[in-house]
């Protein structure tokens, strides 16, 4: 920093820490990167953004998106961890004002023990608002409640062109659209208004369900689904077209004066070395799984958080799949496409790569706010699939093929891998977001599936 | 245990300071918070009464300019009477070279780091003396504990602060006001984003609840935070100097 004077280097500039490595949570692909800005401040970030290059930078929050859509591979990132302070809330309406970075998993911990909670909530509570926004996130009541964008009041995003754009159904509407579901590349959040739900306390009512059949799921889905708030199914993904698993359904219960004690899970410890998760071992787990959740169907109250976050009660569990990483895959397929779900669970079950937690959901018939969101009505199932290299790559094709003659979509947080073909077949809007992108922002996603630069 | 719920902290922007803050936001603590930025100020001020600070007052004033001492100290008398204690948290580390190439930025550093802070906590030890209560404490550095070749300016500025407040911890005594020395080792914070291996430094949060352990409870006079560093500096200060003097660290 030479030739600046003394006083005006007393004010920290947002330092770019020469950190080159940074993963998304699938630990694939292992990208170095030119810089991360760590700004601790809203006010750093205009100077970040004017001083860099054309399509050199993207924001970052805390990593969970799987794949590349978080990465910029070779160039900036804007890591907006610091930014996490609440800004505003009116404890009358629960809306909150906060900044970007601030987690989930905060406003929980702050909010939850007075009666508030997040309207939309992902499988993990380790996300930051920015990057629920910015993926347009959902949650097992999005039959319900629709995704997170359609609780989001107001944004104020920072643009390199022009300064701090207010955003919100009645200014700059276009721009709110664009930003929720629109991959961080529309500019940095700088805060959000967030309208929270009342809720009476941290407990769940919840109910467990063993099925044996796609139908008997899709039967459950639709009985299910005018009774509970909350509703998802954990699928054997050995199964294949004799499909099992659990249902899981919920409701927040009412205030039974039962203490809650927040538990700290243990830490995966080491990257598992890739050779323990193989077919045997992931079918014994499956097994074992279902055979206890078999074993304790019925209604039972659950704390919020095993509710929710059953992963979470393992910090790093990503580290499971070895140094390789992991793919996961998360479809959209049309409900009246009965045919093609089976298909892929099929071909998933007889590659026998599969591995645990697959997940099956029936998403809401409410249309997502964003220009690029990817809830839409339908069937959604997900899976994870340790990276072996060539041969997960082409399973993974192989069911992107399905996916694509089922007029269906995939899931751009979860994607390490698409090709441009069903990326357009998913989002036929794109072109008509690409104005609304800042001209400093790009994406390792992004210049993968539309060619951009 | 102390109670102490009343908190004048002086550089409440920096990185450290704001967790320090969360933590005893959370605790209901009544906060008083000096800084440079208006705008930051009024951020964080939000920020800490919605996760359940009692009450929040901010005051805009450079730290290192000595001649706004007085009013700063003012206005915590006249919002904040009886403030029981005293965290002292800013302080800046440029490049080394520059400071040795510039006299400039030399006295700059020594300025903020060490003249100022030992000008504004001189008008709260005559406070605090006088009501025979409360606590001082003030975040100095590991850096400070040897003079080493890469970094020699910042730790003087920090070893001259360590030394200034051993020496106040004795004056204080007698009064019963505590003066703790808190020194954490690197940490990651703005103010060392730019350091090689800044990924492994110390998470702010974690340096935070030790203070904040330090601050309610008897602790020890000098605060190691993590607590490794307390090892690891008293094995640094063994090494002779003709050692010592070879080394480029």
């Amino acid at each position: 920093m030479p030739g600046q004077s003394a006083v005006a280097l007393r004010k920290q500039p947002a330092a770019l820490s020469p950190t080159t490595q940074v993963l998304s949570w699938g630990r694939y692909p292992k990208t170095a990167h030119a810089g991360v800005h760590k700004p601790a401040w809203n006010d750093q970030v205009p100077e970040i953004l004017q001083t860099a290059a054309p399509d050199s930078l993207l924001p970052y929050g805390l990593g969970r998106s799987y794949g590349d859509s978080c990465l910029n591979a070779g160039r900036g990132l804007i890591d907006c961890k610091r930014l996490n302070r609440f800004l505003g809330f009116d404890e009358s309406s629960g809306l909150l004002r906060s900044e970007s970075g601030v987690s989930l998993s905060d406003i929980i911990d702050v909010f939850l023990p007075r009666g508030w909670f997040l309207p939309v909530t992902p499988g993990t509570r380790f996300v930051t608002v920015g990057g629920a926004i910015a993926n347009d996130v959902h949650g097992k009541n999005h039959h319900c409640a629709g995704t997170f964008g359609s609780h989001v009041r107001q944004i104020a995003l920072h643009r390199s062109s022009d300064g701090l754009v207010t955003c919100s159904s009645n200014e700059n509407a276009d721009m709110l659209h664009a930003t929720i579901g629109g991959l961080g590349l529309t500019g940095v959040i700088s805060w959000a208004d967030i309208q929270l739900k009342r809720v009476a306390g941290p407990w769940i009512d919840a109910d467990l369900v063993p099925f044996q059949s796609l139908r008997s799921f899709l039967d459950l889905s639709r009985e299910s689904d005018g009774r509970f708030e909350y509703t998802v199914a954990w699928i054997d993904c050995f199964s294949g077209k004799n499909l099992r698993g659990i249902f899981f359904c919920g409701n927040h219960a009412a205030d039974s004066g039962k203490e809650f004690h927040a538990k700290r899970g243990p830490k995966m410890p080491f990257v598992l070395p890739a050779w323990m998760l193989n077919r045997y071992s992931v079918k014994a787990f499956n097994n074992a799984y279902y055979r206890l959740h078999a074993r304790k169907t019925g209604a039972t109250v659950l704390p919020y958080d095993s509710f929710f976050y059953p992963l979470d009660s393992i910090r790093q569990w990503n580290l499971l799949y070895g140094k390789q990483g992991f793919l996961q895959f998360q479809c959209v397929i049309p409900e009246n496409n009965l045919a093609a779900v089976e298909e892929l669970l099929d071909r998933i079950a007889h590659s026998g790569m599969g591995s645990f937690l697959g997940v099956l959901k029936q998403f809401g018939s409410a249309p997502s706010v964003g220009m690029l969101s990817f809830p839409r009505p339908g069937l959604t199932i997900a899976l994870d699939f340790a990276m072996r290299g060539e041969r997960t790559l082409q399973l993974m094709q192989s069911l992107d093929e399905i996916v694509q003659q089922s007029g269906g979509a995939l899931y751009p947080a979860k994607d390490a891998r698409m090709n441009p073909a069903l990326f357009e077949a998913s989002f036929p809007r794109w072109r008509s977001f690409v104005p609304y992108i800042d001209p400093k922002m790009s994406s390792s996603f992004w210049r993968r599936v539309t060619g951009a630069q | 245990m102390i109670m102490m719920k009343k908190i004048v902290i002086l550089g409440a922007t920096s990185g450290i300071a704001v967790e320090v803050e969360r933590a005893l936001a959370r605790q209901g603590y009544e906060l008083l918070l000096v800084g440079r930025s208006p705008q930051r100020l009024a951020e964080l001020r939000a920020d800490l009464l919605i996760r359940g600070a009692k009450t929040v007052a901010s005051y805009a004033a450079d730290l290192a300019l000595i001649q706004q001492h007085a009013a700063i100290f003012d206005f915590v008398r006249h919002t904040l009477p009886d403030y029981d204690t005293v965290l002292l948290a800013y302080g800046s580390m440029r490049d080394q070279r520059e400071s040795e190439t510039s006299v400039d930025v030399l006295l700059d550093e020594l300025q903020v780091n060490f003249v100022s802070a030992t000008a504004i906590l001189t008008l709260f030890a005559a406070d605090l003396e006088q009501r025979c209560t409360g606590c001082i404490a003030a975040i100095t550095s590991v850096a400070g504990d040897r003079g080493r070749r890469s970094n020699y300016i910042y730790g003087s500025a920090k070893g001259a602060l360590s030394l200034f407040l051993q020496g106040l911890r004795s004056r204080l005594y007698p009064a019963g006001v505590r003066v703790i020395t808190i020194k954490p080792g690197p940490v990651q914070t703005s103010m060392t984003d730019h350091l090689p291996n800044a990924a492994r430094f110390a998470d702010p949060g974690r340096v935070a609840r030790q203070i904040v352990r330090a601050l309610e409870h008897r602790s020890p006079d000098v605060l190691y935070t993590p607590r490794i560093w307390r090892y690891i500096m008293s094995g640094v200060r063994q090494i002779p100097e003709t050692i010592f003097k070879r080394l480029s660290f």
